[in-house]
């Protein structure tokens, strides 16, 4: 049995396990922090999407919150103009180049970045950078779901779960702005070795993997 | 770009060879793959699946790996290698433009072969003569200063080229 700690987030002393990554304590506290790529089941937090930032006392900077482990007293604030700089900056890219069309998109009201949006007081539409849209084909070979990269968030959520499903179809490929998720040789999933479990649809926090 | 039956039992039994002599650790991963590279010319489908079979992981991420480097060719290179420079200072000179030119004349894109393997296209950074940028490499030759017109010069010269060796070669039979 895991030592419990006391710790105060946003002024509001919590009770965790010690240990416990940062984000899943505010998380189950009912105290919201945007995150795209963070994945309770994974052991090592890839960290890429730069959303879960938050303000550690003691810490110069701000700290991803999850890649933080709980320590007894450990004191953070959930928002600080530092911190709210470095989220909607970090939002704003991202929605860059993704293709916004909420009102015919199957995530619309269950999407991720309308929650982040929302609970943060961004726009969805970038106001300082261009969007660029990527307007590559949406992949409608499956017969239960289907796979719009221009939606990707590059989050990775539908990787792991593909691959603890035991399929391991779906991977990164490329680099830089072309960075996609695919399958191997970039073959219509329809026509890989993808058994459409489903698993990648679940996890996935906006509209690119849906449900026909 | 068609890869036929006898190249890909080649490419099975390159990398099946070179794979025997590495154990199953990720770090080799890609000092096999580039060794693929430079026994084939390039790296096959066939021989990611094999090399992912080896060190036990999806073959999609070998497809990343190849993928995200830009050393590593998924096609035969072509007879004539055209290699376009993109440093900054051909880039600020209309690298783009002579880009656009060769994929629309030679019907194939970044990183392709024509169908007849005689023209295959790829990218590459500062070939160091900016003086004359922008610059295009053919396979080691350089040509600078280059224009539209003057990529569909090339292409003509270098069919030229070609029927009169294959008319030379007649008349010498
Ligand atoms: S959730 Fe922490 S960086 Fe993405
Ligand atoms: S940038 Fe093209 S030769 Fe230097």
């Amino acid at each position: 049995m895991a030592e419990t700690v006391t710790l105060t987030i946003d002024g509001r002393q919590i009770h965790a396990a010690q240990g416990e990554i940062l984000l899943w304590v505010a998380l189950d506290n009912d105290i919201y922090i945007p995150h795209l790529c963070a994945d309770r089941e994974e052991e090592h937090p890839t960290a890429s999407c730069r959303l879960c930032f938050v303000e550690v006392e003691g810490r110069p900077a701000p700290v991803p919150a999850c890649t933080l482990p709980v320590t007894e007293g450990l004191v953070v604030k959930t928002r600080s103009p530092q911190v709210d700089g470095l989220v909607a900056a970090g939002f704003e890219l991202i929605m860059s180049n993704h293709r916004l069309d909420c009102k015919n998109c199957s995530a619309n009201g269950n999407c991720e970045l309308q929650r982040i949006a929302k609970t943060r007081k961004l726009r969805l539409k970038p106001k300082n950078l261009p969007v660029l849209d990527k307007n590559l084909p949406v992949d409608d070979s499956a017969t239960t779901f289907a796979y719009d990269p221009n939606k990707c968030v590059l989050c990775g959520q539908c990787i792991r779960a593909c691959r603890r499903s035991g399929n391991g179809t779906l991977g990164f490929a490329r680099r830089g702005y072309l960075r996609v998720v695919t399958t191997f040789g970039d073959m219509p999933l329809g026509e890989s070795n993808c058994t459409e479990c489903g698993a990648c649809v679940k996890v996935c926090p906006v509209g690119a993997l849906a449900k026909k | 770009m068609k890869i036929t039956e006898e190249e890909k039992k080649i490419a099975i039994e390159t990398t099946r060879q070179l794979l025997s002599t590495y154990n199953d650790s990720r770090g080799n991963l890609i000092p096999v793959l580039q060794q693929v590279q430079n026994k084939l010319g390039y790296v096959p489908a066939v021989a990611m699946e094999e090399a992912a079979a080896h060190f036990n992981v999806p073959a999609v991420d070998v497809y990343g790996v190849i993928t995200f480097y830009n050393q590593f060719r998924l096609t035969p290179p072509g007879k004539n290698q055209v290699k376009i420079c993109m440093g900054t200072a051909c880039h600020m000179r209309g690298a783009h433009i002579i880009q656009e030119s060769w994929e629309r004349r030679l019907n194939i894109k970044m990183g392709e072969t024509t169908e007849d393997r005689e023209y295959s296209l790829e990218r590459v950074a500062c070939v160091g003569c900016c003086t004359m940028a922008p610059v295009v490499l053919i396979n080691e030759e350089v040509h600078g200063k280059i224009t539209p017109t003057r990529v569909d010069g090339l292409i003509f010269a270098h069919q030229l080229d070609k029927q009169k060796a294959k008319e030379g070669a007649a008349q010498d039979e």
